[in-house]
């Protein structure tokens, strides 16, 4: 039970923390902000390889596979694809 | 492994998550703070790999390997105005992998005796991720325009929605009661009962308000890893999604301020009220050389929209731009900012004015014009800019309507009442460049258009954009 309620502690004051950061973000950067944010909510992939930390049956493999794929996918695609947009940001040189 | 070392080594890697997050505040820094997090992401990764042992390490490195490749390969190739759907379709991703594990997690708690708040978490975990999944993948194909933009709205939607979430919270209360074998088919129907409830949820909302149910989806989909994360017992997972959920909610408490409606009634849709018809802004751009100016005939000024138009802007001293998604459906950013670069060298000052919820996603409409290599600082909100437009010689909006629609001030009891508008009407002139005269997503005309300052160019955006240029050019002041 210990456990358990570190866990919603972690929860709450993640939420608390993450809430107070991220409000103070300017809306400029609100799209790079949610790609980013969305490349971390695949931090599932620790939950998908942990399927495999006991012995499994076929259908479990492939839903762990599966799970791999999704939570990699999404992972890297998110920061690379924020890290494209945030190349773009630029303070330029004008033509006068 | 020692448990404090781990849990130092936690803690260091939600620091250094955390510390990515802050360097957000500024676009210089950015880029730096996203590869902290994935570098966070990694390193928890790893940690997880060397704490545990696994079974079939190399079906996991191929997995990876596959997830990996396909995520890289499909992030390079979309272009900017693809980045809504394409982190819709993340979400999704994402969704999928929050359900896989749940479902795997509550098979083996059948046999293996767990604490209840574990397993609630688990069923939430399954829902969450299961109706993000789909709730994502309906958005996706929407901003993909795979699928119909029109919001969809079934006879009784909203008794609809409520008889499936009641349905779907019984069958996880039988699940939890019942043993095998009778409990996987139940997770099962647990995942469609979700996956439709998604369905039904996200069909319903369309056009303008696509940023609110995308950044919806996102908190979702953080809150689906927690979930995920409290039934795995791992720290990392549960304050990852935590902060997702954190942001996911931010940005869509900012979005549904930015039109003044709550979130109920985004999700209940937009109703057809009246006359105007609700229409998006999903027209088929017409032929190139379509373009005509059209001054509206209540006009005292019988002169050529165009000329009016490009005498206005070569007699301005401070023009504003307000771009909306009209402009990035017909591609003409890149024209926009040639344009805006013409002004400038003619020693105007020339900045954009940018709606919170312009174009598809929270902050869609910056990416878009820095793309179009627009200097970050000349994109300016729309608190920032609104007290200026007093003082601004020429407005140019160029693909928005409910965003400068002046009825928002003064109407009651349409969609955009009281919604915060950009206040294009308080300049001196306002030349439109949008498609048609039609309403926006509210369906509510827009006054601007009949103001006896606004020179109205119908067209598509990037051939009136080329046009007025070329007018500039030739000197016609």
């Amino acid at each position: 039970m210990t456990e358990l309620l570190i866990l919603f502690l972690v929860f709450a004051v993640s939420f608390i923390v993450g809430y107070f950061l991220i409000s103070r973000i300017p809306p400029l950067l609100h799209t790079p902000l949610m790609s980013m944010t969305n490349a971390i909510s695949a931090v599932t992939i620790l939950g998908a390889v942990l399927i495999f930390s006991v012995e499994l049956g076929f259908y479990e493999k492939l839903l762990g596979v599966t799970a791999i794929v999704m939570a990699t996918f999404n992972v890297v695609g998110g920061f690379v694809i924020t890290d494209r947009m945030l190349k773009l940001f630029k303070k330029r040189v004008h033509p006068e | 492994m020692n448990t404090w070392l781990s849990l130092l080594i936690d803690l260091l890697i939600i620091c250094l998550f955390l510390g990515g997050i802050s360097l957000f505040y500024r676009p210089k820094e950015a880029r730096t703070g996203n590869l902290m997090a994935a570098g966070a992401i990694s390193a928890a990764f790893l940690a997880v790999l060397l704490r545990n042992p696994f079974q079939e390490p190399l079906i996991i490195i191929i997995a990876v390997a596959l997830g990996a490749g396909a995520g890289w390969l499909v992030a390079r190739a979309v272009n900017m105005i693809q980045i809504p759907a394409m982190v819709a379709f993340q979400h999704g991703a994402g969704g999928i992998a929050a359900f896989l594990i749940s479902y795997v997690e509550l098979t083996r708690a059948a046999s293996v005796p767990t604490q209840v708040v574990g397993e609630v978490s688990g069923f939430l975990g399954l829902i969450l991720g299961a109706a993000t999944f789909s709730g994502s993948m309906v958005a996706s194909g929407k901003l993909a325009n795979y699928l119909n933009q029109k919001p969809i709205n079934l006879r009784g939607h909203s008794l609809w929605l409520l008889g499936l979430a009641l349905v779907i919270v019984l069958v996880a209360l039988i699940t939890v009661l019942s043993g095998n074998p009778a409990r996987t088919y139940l997770l099962i129907a647990l995942i469609g009962l979700s996956i439709v409830l998604g369905v039904v949820f996200s069909i319903r909302i369309g056009g303008a308000d696509m940023p609110i149910l995308i950044s919806f989806l996102n908190a979702t989909a953080g809150l689906a890893a927690a979930f995920c994360g409290i039934i795995i017992q791992n720290r990392l997972l549960v304050a990852c999604g935590a902060t997702v959920a954190a942001s996911g909610s931010i940005l869509t408490h900012i979005m549904c301020k930015a039109i003044n409606r709550g979130l109920t009634k985004v999700f209940v849709g937009i109703q057809p009220q009246g006359k105007p018809k609700p229409q998006d802004l999903f027209f088929e751009p017409p032929a190139e050389g379509e373009v005509q100016a059209q001054p509206a005939k209540t006009k005292p000024s019988s002169e050529d929209g165009f000329s009016r138009a490009v005498r206005a802007a070569g007699e301005a001293a401070k023009v504003i731009i307000i771009p909306g998604y009209g402009m990035a459906l017909a591609q003409a950013q890149f024209k926009v900012v040639e344009l805006a670069q013409k002004l400038e060298s003619m020693g105007k000052d020339v900045r954009f004015a940018i709606h919170p919820v312009a174009g598809r996603m929270p902050g869609h409409m910056n990416v878009l014009l820095a793309e179009a290599e627009v200097d970050y600082e000349k994109l300016v909100e729309m608190d920032d800019i609104n007290p200026e437009f007093k003082e601004v010689d020429l407005a140019l909006v160029v693909g928005a309507c409910d965003v400068v629609n002046p009825a928002a001030i003064d109407s009651e009891g349409t969609p955009i009442s009281g919604m915060p508008v950009l206040m294009a009407h308080e300049a001196k002139t306002v030349v439109v460049c949008n498609l048609d005269e039609k309403p926006g997503y509210s369906g509510v005309e827009n006054p601007l258009y009949k103001m006896d300052k606004t020179v109205t160019l119908f067209g598509d955006a990037g051939a009136t954009v080329e046009k007025l240029l070329a007018g500039l050019q030739a000197g016609e002041i």
